[in-house]
């Protein structure tokens, strides 16, 4: 449908001085005498993403017991964690960090989304945990490495698969004093590789106040500390999202509590747990925060989560990357992968670089 | 005043049913019945001491715990140390001492606090602090019963170990495992699960299970509530068998007071309702309350003194004997003590006395020297 609507935005558009013969003009939106349709390409975007579908991969890392499972079934409202799918299983402590994924296909309104859970077993279990948070580094770097590979591939996919990290949750026990070493040892060797988003695991062992103190001194831990946690300040696109964000950075971490048990609640159903002096609602924003960090995660920074990770954290690895790797491209670094994709041809890929 | 009451009419009591058969069964009272009672009085004036010791990790809620254990406020001035203090920061041991009385009876409570326990990165043998301080108490107290003067004992032995089991997880950890077996034949100790207000009663029976399994499946020896006696009555038979059901304890502690249900109770205030301490149904605090306090206070001690003291006490006379016999001594009875020397002046008395005669044995010879050269 042609809507008779001006364009309000202006449409400013850079003079590229380098490339010659070549103009462009300033175009103001009020000077266009009718409508062009520019804005059907927001259409055109919605119904190509809704075919492609949508890569989500999330890292769940904490404690075992609290309660990471649970949460990550009732973010997405279906069984998506290791431990709905794998049959037969023990809860037993394991001696080192093993990574496990698992994948699922969820649909909402004609939307498909890849879903990835990487759960990591073993983290801050043992009586010693140096060192704990090396085989998580290695994971994300191998992720950032492989889409690396493919993206200085030759023949390479028109979509890449995209097994990046792109948010980590680390959850925090609910003690009420302050951040432990182990959190901020990790957090600040992965707080540059990866968005990290704490969250305060079990809050429902704290009242209001404790958790509003427990919060403020985890803040001025972070920040004592030089970690960065998402929403990072540096990013904040324009003074709209700043507020927003910041609005999010008073309020991290966010004190969650999961359930999928579902109890009756003045005649509604509600997901809440129930104990013998009340019932805790999940999304009851007056309990607990669990609605704020699913905002946060899929309905407003989804996608913000997505760009951070492949222009900022993956760029920074990319970068690091090529330089560490030869200067010498072409004979070196570059005919290595040359030799891996199959093709033995020199190709002066400067551009890619 | 209680003790002299009970003590006239448990002697009426004895009397009385002589008075219906003929008096002359009289002579055969001797009136030792009369006993618990003279103990019962002495013992009140003397006052009571108890030690407790908590461990656990940070943030478990030992120290409310203790507050809502002994109704007191031991903590005012804490400071909590942020993670970059903790981080080189080993395990300490902390004393607080605190006199309680309660009707006319005197305790004097210490509660050893064990701060940095399990909160470092690397926690290997966390607990070497904690088992060498309860080592230290039981070496001082076999140096002062082996020693001179022994009316004055202190006993500072700690008498139970409070440990704390995290509710987060799914059972011991490691370093749960390792703590209870370093200490389980050194100290009474009683596992409780913490915060026990993050779980459903559901969720409470399981981790229950699971971790009474598990300290079956390791061989730890926690403290285990005596057998009640025959001829107790069927109450606290039954009593008893819950109390015993229910280890691990669940425990909540608060340090405020909240008005619930027209009362003002000891509890957490939470959007969703509240938590009362001391109500049964949430808690096992009441009962972890009586028997630490009400029933089984002295037995704890009695198990201090009776049975890890005595094997401690076994295994250093061992271990003294063991070592005369490699210097190839004469074997003696009795081990060869350093008698403890608690007056410093007397000691260097004794060396300035040594000193002495021995310059006067050096003069003495001397002067024979002198004397044998005169006369030469």
């Amino acid at each position: 449908m042609k809507k008779e609507i001006e364009l309000e935005a202006e449409v400013k558009v850079e003079i590229c001085q380098s490339v010659q013969d070549l103009q462009m003009s300033f175009i103001r939106g009020s000077d266009l005498f009718g409508y062009v349709g520019i804005e059907a390409v927001l259409d055109q975007m919605r119904s190509k993403m809704m075919k492609a579908g949508v890569e989500f991969n999330i890292m769940v890392v904490g404690q075992s017991g609290l309660g990471k499972s649970t949460l990550v079934n009732t973010l997405f409202k279906s069984k998506v964690s290791r431990k709905s799918c794998t049959p037969n299983y023990e809860e037993t402590i394991s001696k080192t960090v093993k990574l496990h994924s698992v994948s699922h296909v969820i649909e909402e309104k004609g939307v498909k989304m890849k879903l990835t859970v990487t759960d990591t077993p073993g983290f801050g279990d043992n009586i010693n945990n140096e060192n704990c948070w090396e085989p998580i580094v290695k994971y994300i770097n191998e992720q950032y490495e492989k889409y690396l590979i493919e993206e200085l591939n030759v023949n390479r996919k028109r979509r890449i698969p995209d097994s990046r990290v792109h948010s980590c949750i680390y959850f925090l026990p609910a003690t009420g004093h302050r951040l432990r070493p182990i959190d901020i040892e990790f957090m600040k060797r992965l707080g540059n590789i990866v968005s990290i988003v704490p969250v305060i695991a079990k809050a429902d062992t704290l009242t209001i106040e404790e958790r509003l103190e427990f919060k403020e001194r985890i803040r001025q831990d972070l920040t004592t500390n030089g970690i960065c946690v998402y929403p990072l300040k540096e990013y904040d696109e324009d003074p709209e999202e700043r507020i927003l964000n910041n609005r999010i950075r008073d309020n991290i971490p966010f004190a969650v509590v999961g359930t999928d048990k579902e109890h009756q609640v003045n005649g509604n159903k509600v997901l809440g747990r129930k104990t013998k002096w009340g019932i805790i609602e999940v999304e009851n924003v007056a309990h607990c925060e669990f609605v704020n960090l699913r905002d946060l995660l899929i309905r407003s920074h989804l996608q913000d989560l997505k760009d951070v990770t492949h222009n900022i954290h993956y760029e920074t690895y990319r970068v690091q990357r090529l330089n560490q790797s030869n200067v010498n491209f072409s004979e070196l670094g570059l005919s290595t992968w040359l030799l891996e994709n199959g093709s033995g041809e020199k190709y002066e890929s400067e551009s890619h670089l | 005043m209680d003790a002299i009451m009970l003590q006239e009419k448990l002697v009426e009591r004895l009397l009385c049913p002589r008075v219906r058969t003929a008096r002359q069964k009289e002579k055969q009272y001797v009136g030792f019945a009369t006993l618990p009672n003279q103990v019962h009085r002495k013992s009140v004036k003397k006052g009571f001491d108890f030690t407790l010791m908590v461990a656990g990790e940070s943030g478990m809620g030992k120290s409310t715990l203790v507050n809502s254990l002994f109704l007191t406020d031991l903590y005012k001035d804490r400071k909590l140390l942020n993670a970059e203090e903790r981080i080189n920061q080993t395990v300490e041991i902390i004393k607080h001492t605190v006199d309680i009385e309660e009707k006319g009876v005197k305790l004097k409570l210490t509660i050893v606090d064990t701060p940095g326990f399990g909160d470092a990165v690397n926690n290997n043998e966390c607990w070497k602090p904690i088992t060498d301080y309860i080592d230290q108490q039981f070496e001082q107290y076999f140096r002062d019963e082996s020693g001179l003067n022994r009316k004055n004992i202190q006993d500072n032995r700690v008498h139970c170990c409070l440990y704390f089991i995290p509710p987060f997880g799914h059972g011991l950890r490691p370093v749960d495992v390792e703590f209870m077996k370093a200490l389980h034949e050194k100290v009474n100790i009683i596992p409780l699960i913490a915060k026990a207000d993050c779980l459903t009663p559901n969720e409470i029976k399981k981790l229950k299970d699971r971790i009474r399994d598990e300290i079956e499946k390791f061989g730890i020896k926690v403290y285990q509530f005596p057998e009640c006696d025959s001829d107790e009555d069927e109450e606290f038979k039954q009593l008893d068998k819950e109390l015993k059901e229910c280890t691990p304890f669940a425990v909540i502690g608060s340090n405020t007071v909240v008005e619930a249900r027209g009362q003002r109770v000891r509890g957490r205030l939470y959007p969703w309702g509240i938590v009362e301490v001391e109500n049964q149904s949430h808690c096992d605090f009441v009962k972890l309350r009586n028997m630490l306090i009400r029933s089984h206070m002295h037995d704890l001690k009695d198990v201090t003194c009776d049975v890890h003291y005595e094997n401690y006490r076994a295994q250093c006379i061992q271990e003294m004997t063991s070592k005369l016999a490699q210097d190839n001594r004469m074997e003696s009875p009795i081990p060869i003590l350093p008698i403890s020397t608690p007056d410093v002046e007397t000691e260097k008395l004794i060396k300035m006395k040594d000193e002495e005669l021995k310059r006067m044995q050096e003069m003495l010879n001397k002067m024979q020297q002198q004397m044998h050269d005169k006369e030469q």
